[in-house]
C-alpha cells in the first residue's frame, strides 16, 4: 500500500519535541511546511543533508519542528546565516523558510545579493502581506489601501511584486503559488529543490486571524477560495483577456534558467589557483 | 650613530611615502636592525597630507611614531611648516624646493634640491621622486647602507619598475655625493 | 609585516578556514590578504553585502564545521552586535577582529583611537560575557589572532580582537614561529551517538562538545532562549540555566583567559595601567623616568575582557599612585575606579585624548612628574 501523505510529513517531524506548534487556526504555514516535506520526501533527499534556516516571524517557527539540521537565526539575516553554510559544505541542501518582512524588508538586501550572486539557496518566501507575530503592522507586501496596525486609514505605499524583484536582481529559479493549490506548491518547491542556482518560491498565504480579520476577507474558507478565484496560472494569460488577468495572482514557474552557480564558481576559481601554483612550483 | 634613530618622511598622498618607509624600514631589517614603520595619511588616495615615520634602533622601539626626527624629508610646504618644529636641534633637513618655498625655521643641516623637478627631468616621470629623495637622504644620513637600499627596492617594487627605481636610487646617491651645502 | 597582515596570517596558522566581510578602513588588508590566500589553501573568501551579512555568514559556516573569522572597524562592528549576540547565545566558534578609528559615525577613518573598549564588553543588548584581546605590536597581533581562535573554539563563543590602528598599520621585523610550535586548538567534536546528543551539554566543565550540520547530528539551533538541547523555551529555570551557563563558562576558566604584562612593577611606586598602543608610550616613558630615578611600571592587559580584577588589585596594593591613558574620554579606568576601594581619587590620574593623535611618552612622562 502507497503511503499515506499524512504518514510522510509525521516521518520528517520531531515529533516528541515542541508540539504544539506556534500557528493560528486557519494560518498556512502548516500547509507549506507540509508540501515542502512531500517535495522532499519524493526527491529521497537525506534528512542529514538538509539544513533548513528561517529569520524571525510565524513562517520562520518552521525549521523547529522538522527533523533537519535547523538554523533559527534573526530578524531579516536568514540568507546570510545560510549563505555561510553552504558556502562551507556546498554538498548540504540550504532550505530557508522566510516570510514577507523578514525577506523582503529588514532582509531585503541579502535577498538580491544571494539572487545576484546565484547560489544554490532555495528560498520559500511564505507572503501573507503583513506582520503577524507582532500583531499585524504593515509589510513591504501589504496591499495598497489596505489596513494594518500601523495603518490604520489604509496602506499609502505601493507593494511589493517580489518574484519581479528576485528576477531583477538575478534570481535564475522564481515561482509563485498559493496556499490553495497544494499539489501546484508541491511541485514548484521539488522543481525548486532540483535547481542548481539561486530559487524564490512566493507562496501567497493567508493569515485569517490578523490580516483578514483587520480587512475583513471572510475567515480562512473565504481567504482559501480567494486564492482560488483570484489567481491565473501562468500558462492561461495569453490566452485570457486582459481584463481577466489584471489585478490576478499569476501562479507557476516565472523563471527557471541556467546560470553559473556561485558555489560552483568558487569551486572552479580553487582549482584554477591550485593548477596554477602547482605550475608554478 | 646613535642608539634610536627617528626619521619621518613626509608630504601629500600620492608621493609614495609610505612605500619609501616601507623599503626604508625592509633596508634596516635587511641590516637585522630593529624597526618600525608607521604612518598617517587622509583619506585622499592622491593629494591630502601623507606621512611615514621610521624608527631605526639596536634596542626595544616602545613608542613607534616619531616624535623628535634627527631626520625629516619634507616634500611639499604644508609637511615643512607642520612638522619642521618636531626636528631635534642636530636634526637634518631634506626639502624639495620644488614645492618647499618658504622655510619658517633655518635648520642647522638643510638640503635643498628640488627633488621632483629632477625625477621629471632626469627620469622622465615624477613617480620617482620618492626612491630618488629616499636614496638622497640614507646617503646623507649614512642611516642604513646603498646596498641594504638596493635590495630592499628589489623585493618592494614589482618587478617591472626594479630597475627605474634602481636608475631613481643611483641618481639620489650621486646627487648627495655631490651636494654642496 | 603589517598588523593587519599578521592578524591574517595569524588566522591561516591558527586553521581559519573561512573569512566573510566587507571593505572598511583601517581593516581592508585583512580581507585583501585572505583573498589572496584562503582560495589556495581551499578555504572560503567571501566578500558579503554589508557587515551584517558577514557576521551571519561566518557563523552559519561555524555551524558548518568551519573555523571562520571577519575583519571590520567601528561602524562595522556596531552593525554586527547583533550577530555577536546570536554567535553567543547560541555558543558558535567565531572570530570578529575590530580594527578600531576615531570617533563615533564615521569620524575620522584613518586615524587611531580606543574607544571601543566598553561597546566590545557590552555592544550587544541583553547582557552576555565576553572574551577580548588587545595585541599592542605587529608580533603580538599573529599570537593574539591564534589565541583568539583557539580560544572561540575552546569555550564555543564569538571572541573579539580590538586592534589599534596604529598597529593594523604599523610594520615590524617579526619572525613568524615554524608551524610545528604553533599550538592550535580545535572544538571538541560529540562521541555519542546523534540520539543523546545535547547541544549544550552542561556536564563537562562548561566546555562541550559541537557538533556540525551535515554529519548525522539534525540538532537545532535559535537565538530564543533554549534548553539543553536548543530547543527554545520560556521556562524561567531553564532560561536562568543557560544565562549562568554563559557566564560561568567564562568565570570559571578566568585563568585560563586572563593575560597580562607586568613592566617594570617589582619596585614601582608609580602604576600606568593602559593597553594597545597606548602602553608603548607608557614603556617609552618609564624608561625615561627610570633614568631620572622615578619608580614607576606598567600594567598591561592582553586580555581586556574578563577584566584581571585579582592582577589589578595586587598592583592597587602596591602602588601609590596609577595613571591610566587612552585614547577615549574615559573607559579602562572605570574599572580601576571599581576596583579603588581605599583610595582617594587623587591617586588614580587619567590621560585621555580624542583628537586622532596618540598619547606621546612625553605626555606620559609630564604626568608621572606630576604626582612623583
Amino acid at each position: 500500500m502507497a503511503n499515506i501523505p499524512q504518514r510522510i510529513i509525521h516521518e520528517y517531524l520531531r515529533h516528541d519535541k515542541k508540539f504544539p506548534h506556534v500557528w493560528c487556526a486557519g494560518c498556512s504555514n502548516g500547509i507549506v511546511l507540509g508540501a515542502i516535506i512531500r517535495a522532499i520526501a519524493s526527491l529521497n533527499l537525506d534528512r542529514d543533508d538538509i539544513v533548513m534556516v528561517s529569520g524571525i516571524g510565524c513562517s520562520s517557527r518552521m525549521p523547529v519542528y522538522v527533523d533537519f539540521n535547523t538554523l533559527h537565526t534573526l530578524h531579516g539575516r536568514s540568507i546570510a546565516y545560510a549563505t555561510g553554510v553552504k558556502l562551507h559544505k556546498p554538498n548540504l541542501k540550504v532550505i530557508v523558510v522566510t516570510g514577507d518582512g523578514d525577506c523582503t524588508a529588514i532582509g531585503g538586501n541579502h535577498l538580491i545579493h544571494a539572487a545576484r550572486r546565484n547560489i544554490d539557496l532555495k528560498v520559500i518566501l511564505i507572503n501573507n502581506n503583513i506582520y503577524g507575530m507582532t500583531g499585524g503592522q504593515c509589510s513591504p507586501t501589504t496591499p495598497h489601501e489596505a489596513i494594518a496596525t500601523t495603518a490604520p486609514y489604509g496602506n499609502i505605499e505601493p507593494d511589493f511584486n517580489v518574484c519581479n524583484l528576485a528576477m531583477g536582481a538575478g534570481a535564475s529559479f522564481v515561482a509563485r503559488t498559493t496556499a490553495f493549490h497544494v499539489l501546484e506548491m508541491q511541485g514548484i518547491v521539488k522543481d525548486a529543490l532540483e535547481h542548481p542556482g539561486f530559487s524564490l518560491v512566493e507562496v501567497v498565504s493567508a493569515c485569517p486571524v490578523i490580516y483578514g480579520r483587520l480587512n475583513k476577507k471572510g475567515g480562512a474558507p473565504q481567504m482559501m477560495k480567494d486564492f482560488r478565484d483570484n489567481s491565473v496560472p501562468l500558462a492561461a494569460v495569453d490566452k485570457l483577456p486582459p481584463e481577466k488577468v489584471e489585478g490576478k495572482i499569476i501562479r507557476g514557474i516565472l523563471r527557471r534558467e541556467i546560470r553559473p552557480e556561485y558555489c560552483a564558481q568558487y569551486a572552479s576559481l580553487v582549482e584554477r589557483i591550485k593548477d596554477k601554483e602547482a605550475d608554478n612550483g | 650613530m646613535a642608539k634610536s634613530y627617528e626619521i619621518r618622511l613626509s608630504g601629500s598622498g600620492g608621493q609614495g611615502l609610505i612605500l619609501a618607509g616601507i623599503i626604508l624600514a625592509r633596508a634596516a631589517v635587511i641590516e637585522k636592525r630593529r624597526v618600525t614603520q608607521t604612518q598617517s595619511y587622509g583619506p585622499e588616495s592622491r593629494g591630502g597630507y601623507s606621512r611615514a615615520d621610521v624608527i631605526i634602533s639596536d634596542e626595544e622601539i616602545y613608542f613607534p611614531e616619531a616624535t623628535n626626527f634627527n631626520c625629516l624629508l619634507a616634500l611639499t610646504q604644508e609637511a615643512c611648516d607642520v612638522y619642521l618644529y618636531d626636528l631635534r636641534d642636530s636634526g637634518i633637513l631634506i626639502i624639495d624646493t620644488t614645492f618647499v618655498k618658504n622655510l619658517a625655521l633655518a635648520a642647522e643641516n638643510t638640503y635643498e634640491l628640488p627633488f621632483t623637478e629632477i625625477a621629471q627631468e632626469k627620469l622622465g616621470s615624477p613617480i620617482t621622486t620618492n626612491i630618488l629623495s629616499l636614496a638622497f637622504m640614507t646617503q646623507i644620513t649614512g642611516i642604513v647602507k646603498p646596498e641594504s637600499l638596493k635590495q630592499s627596492i628589489a623585493e618592494s617594487v614589482k618587478p617591472a619598475f626594479v630597475e627605474l627605481n634602481h636608475k631613481a636610487m643611483e641618481l639620489g646617491f650621486e646627487l648627495a655625493k655631490k651636494y654642496k651645502k | 609585516m603589517q598588523g593587519n597582515e599578521a592578524v591574517a596570517y595569524g588566522a591561516l596558522d591558527a586553521g581559519v578556514n573561512f573569512f566573510a566581510g566587507y571593505p572598511i578602513t583601517p581593516s581592508t588588508e585583512v580581507a585583501e590578504i585572505l583573498s589572496v590566500e584562503l582560495p589556495k589553501r581551499g578555504g572560503v573568501f567571501v566578500q558579503m553585502e554589508d557587515e551584517i551579512a558577514s557576521i551571519c555568514a561566518i557563523t552559519g559556516a561555524s555551524l558548518a564545521g568551519a573555523k571562520s573569522l571577519t575583519a571590520t572597524s567601528g561602524p562595522g562592528f556596531s552593525l554586527m552586535q547583533e550577530g555577536i549576540g546570536f554567535a553567543k547565545i547560541t555558543e558558535t566558534p567565531c572570530v570578529v577582529v575590530n580594527v578600531q578609528r576615531m570617533g563615533p559615525s564615521t569620524g575620522m577613518p584613518t586615524s587611531p583611537a580606543q574607544g571601543d573598549i566598553m561597546q566590545a564588553k557590552w555592544g550587544s543588548h541583553g547582557d552576555s560575557p565576553s572574551i577580548v584581546l588587545y595585541p599592542d605590536s605587529v608580533k603580538e597581533s599573529y599570537e593574539l589572532t591564534i589565541r583568539a581562535v583557539n580560544l572561540a573554539e575552546k569555550y564555543r563563543t564569538c571572541v573579539i580582537l580590538l586592534l589599534d590602528e596604529v598597529i593594523g598599520h604599523m610594520r615590524e621585523a617579526v619572525r613568524l614561529p615554524d608551524m610545528a610550535n604553533v599550538r592550535v586548538i580545535n572544538r571538541i567534536k560529540p562521541t555519542v551517538p546523534p540520539h543523546w546528543y545535547k547541544h549544550y551539554d552542561e556536564n563537562q566543565k562548561y566546555l562541550s562538545p559541537l557538533a556540525s550540520y551535515g554529519e548525522g547530528y539534525r540538532f537545532h539551533v535559535t537565538g530564543l532562549t533554549h534548553d539543553s538541547h536548543g530547543f527554545p523555551t520560556n521556562k524561567s529555570s531553564e532560561a536562568s540555566e543557560m544565562m549562568e551557563r554563559l557566564r560561568k563558562k567564562i568565570d570559571y576558566n578566568i585563568r585560563d583567559l586572563v593575560q597580562i604584562e607586568s613592566h617594570q612593577m617589582e619596585d614601582a611606586k608609580i602604576a600606568i595601567f593602559t593597553a594597545g598602543i597606548t602602553a608603548r608610550a607608557a614603556k617609552a616613558a618609564i624608561a625615561m623616568a627610570r633614568a631620572e630615578g622615578i619608580k614607576v611600571g606598567l600594567l598591561r592587559p592582553l586580555t581586556i575582557w574578563p577584566f584581571p580584577d585579582d592582577a589589578v588589585r595586587k598592583m592597587l596594593r602596591n602602588v601609590e599612585t596609577v595613571i591610566v591613558p587612552e585614547l577615549n574620554q574615559g573607559q579602562l579606568i572605570h574599572e580601576i575606579q571599581r576596583l579603588t576601594k581605599d583610595k582617594s581619587d587623587g591617586n588614580l590620574i587619567p590621560i585621555q585624548r580624542v583628537n586622532g593623535q596618540l598619547i606621546t611618552p612625553n605626555d606620559i612622562l609630564r604626568k608621572i612628574k606630576e604626582v612623583s
